[in-house]
């Protein structure tokens, strides 16, 4: 029996395994709506975990980036794809291409080799929060295959900025987090990023009549 | 083994006996009381048991041994399911005759027999029946392995009463991989009990049933012995589930007293344990058969996360 982990561990490895239970549960979520619900409580779930980072280990930059977190990846942008998702009228919008059992056990393959990479990383590492790193890579890498498996725009940017959530675990998780002025640029990165794929939503839609990126596949320079 | 131990062991047989039937009666009338309906009194499953008993058996034309025998075989696979899992006490002569795996091929071996019954009659409802069967077992059975293999991890042993040993009498701590667990052991019993999101229990539309779709053919006594192994069936993964996720007031020794003690315990989580899945089968509908497939997948796929994240934030290297 191993009763070595403390218990303010065991408190952020249980935060940890409800983000890749949520990066999961994305991967498999078909509908539009519920796919940027889930985003949100995502964000949610790693300020809380930042917080309890903050508290445990006395870093107090750490709320900043937990206040962040919080302020931008648990309401400011699932607000903005809210709004998005309402004006474009894509509201009923359902993935119809992929299999979910399929992706869910090469979903698990990542898992697995994402735990196996992070296992020397992470003991070079002494944070207390170094065993979340594999999580962290774990869930980076099925925002990843999120974004690879679908045809629809919007779920494939929800993709994208659950990416940036399990890089920013990862950071909070093997470093106490960067630097405040590298987060509050990725931060801006994000905000910016999200906004200006919001205007190339209208301009794809535009063009095609649907958010079907594969239509991209048919543009020719000629 | 001494001579308490198998009076002890005895006593537990019994008990499950006596208390599946009034497990599946309580989770009716609590699934009444959600839907607005008069509830059915809590002893019904007594009295249709009574009535089977007494009925006289019409078996169909070409029915062979094995139709007759089946009914037979389940009951005693269930019975020795719920004598296998610790009930009331880790402490039993029959616990370390089997481990959870073998208690996963116990179930197994019910399920073969039942499956093959229902094709014998050569009807094509049991065929039907039959063959959606198998397709939900072989989905459920690796998800439950799984499950356990999680707990047998925390506790380095296979044998189910060494693992709600460990589990009951460890330190507080948080395990994340035991939450997976306990959600994915909720989706397969569901699933192997015909609940609600997979199998709807009440129902004898031909196109959704799955359980009652193999036992159309039966009728009196082996009817009654298949009703009541179900209730056993229900008992036994209630109390599995129970004793591998809420391990708390299981007695340890085979001492009667202790036995007596642990009983007010056992019938109060099965209390809470029947109105929740009352519930989960209100507030749920019932799903396309292929859409099980995926549910089941979900199971798998909880308890594998549940593995590996046992694997790696709960060892240290």
């Amino acid at each position: 029996m191993s009763q070595a982990v403390p218990y303010s561990a065991q408190f952020i490895n249980l935060f940890a395994s409800v983000i890749l239970l949520l990066a999961f549960a994305m991967l498999a979520q078909r509908r539009v709506l519920p796919l940027i619900n889930l985003f949100a409580y995502q964000g949610f779930v790693l300020a809380v975990s930042t917080a309890a980072v903050a508290y445990m280990t006395r870093q107090h930059h750490l709320y900043w980036s937990a206040g962040l977190t919080l302020g931008l990846k648990a309401l400011l942008l699932p607000w903005i794809l809210h709004r998005l998702v309402r004006r474009l009228h894509v509201k009923w919008d359902i993935e119809s291409l992929i299999a979910i059992p399929t992706t869910m056990l090469v979903g698990i393959g990542l898992v697995i080799i994402a735990f196996n990479v992070a296992l020397p990383i992470s003991q070079l590492s002494s944070t207390i929060t170094r065993g979340t790193l594999g999580i962290a890579l774990a869930s980076v890498m099925l925002s990843f295959l999120m974004m690879i498996t679908r045809t629809k725009a919007v779920p494939q940017v929800v993709g994208f900025l659950a990416m940036e959530n399990g890089l920013f675990l990862a950071a909070t998780s093997a470093t106490y987090g960067m630097p405040m002025v590298v987060e509050l640029g990725i931060a801006l990165d994000v905000l910016v990023g999200a906004i200006i794929l919001g205007v190339f939503f209208f301009q794809i839609r535009e063009q095609f009549d649907s958010l079907d990126i594969r239509n991209m596949e048919k543009l020719k320079d000629s | 083994m001494n001579v308490t131990g198998f009076l002890a062991q005895l006593f537990a047989i019994a008990l499950a006996l006596f208390l599946a039937p009034l497990l599946t009666g309580w989770v009716n009338m609590c699934r009444a009381w959600l839907q607005n309906r008069t509830a059915p009194p809590l002893l019904q499953q007594y009295y249709m048991l009574h009535k089977l008993f007494n009925k006289d058996v019409v078996l169909a034309h070409g029915a062979s041994s094995l139709f007759r025998t089946a009914p037979f075989i389940v009951f005693g696979c269930m019975v020795l399911a719920c004598a296998i899992v610790p009930t009331l006490s880790t402490d039993l002569p029959f616990a370390p005759a089997a481990d959870t795996i073998a208690l996963v091929g116990v179930f197994g071996l019910a399920r073969i027999f039942i499956s093959l019954a229902a094709m014998d009659v050569g009807t094509s409802f049991g065929t039907l029946g039959g063959r959606r069967e198998m397709l939900v077992g072989f989905l459920a059975e690796p998800a439950l392995l799984m499950v356990i293999f999680t707990t047998a991890l925390i506790s380095q042993s296979t044998s189910v009463a060494t693992i709600v040993e460990t589990l009951a009498r460890r330190e507080f701590a948080v395990y994340p991989s035991l939450a997976f667990a306990g959600v994915a052991f909720t989706f397969v019993s569901l699933a192997e009990n015909a609940r609600v999101p997979v199998d709807n229990p009440a129902t004898h539309l031909e196109l959704t049933m799955i359980h009652e779709a193999m036992i159309l053919e039966y009728s009196g006594r082996h009817l009654a012995l298949i009703e009541w192994a179900s209730s056993l069936k229900l008992y036994a993964y209630s109390c599995l589930g129970l004793a591998l996720f809420f391990p708390w007031g299981v007695a340890a020794g085979d001492s009667f007293p202790a036995l007596v003690a642990s009983i007010p315990a056992l019938l109060f989580k099965l209390t809470i344990g029947g109105a929740t899945l009352a519930a989960i089968e209100t507030v749920n509908a019932k799903m396309r058969i292929f859409r099980a497939p995926e549910f089941l997948g979900t199971a798998f796929l909880l308890a594998v996360l549940g593995l590996l994240v046992r694997l790696l934030l709960e060892t240290r290297v």
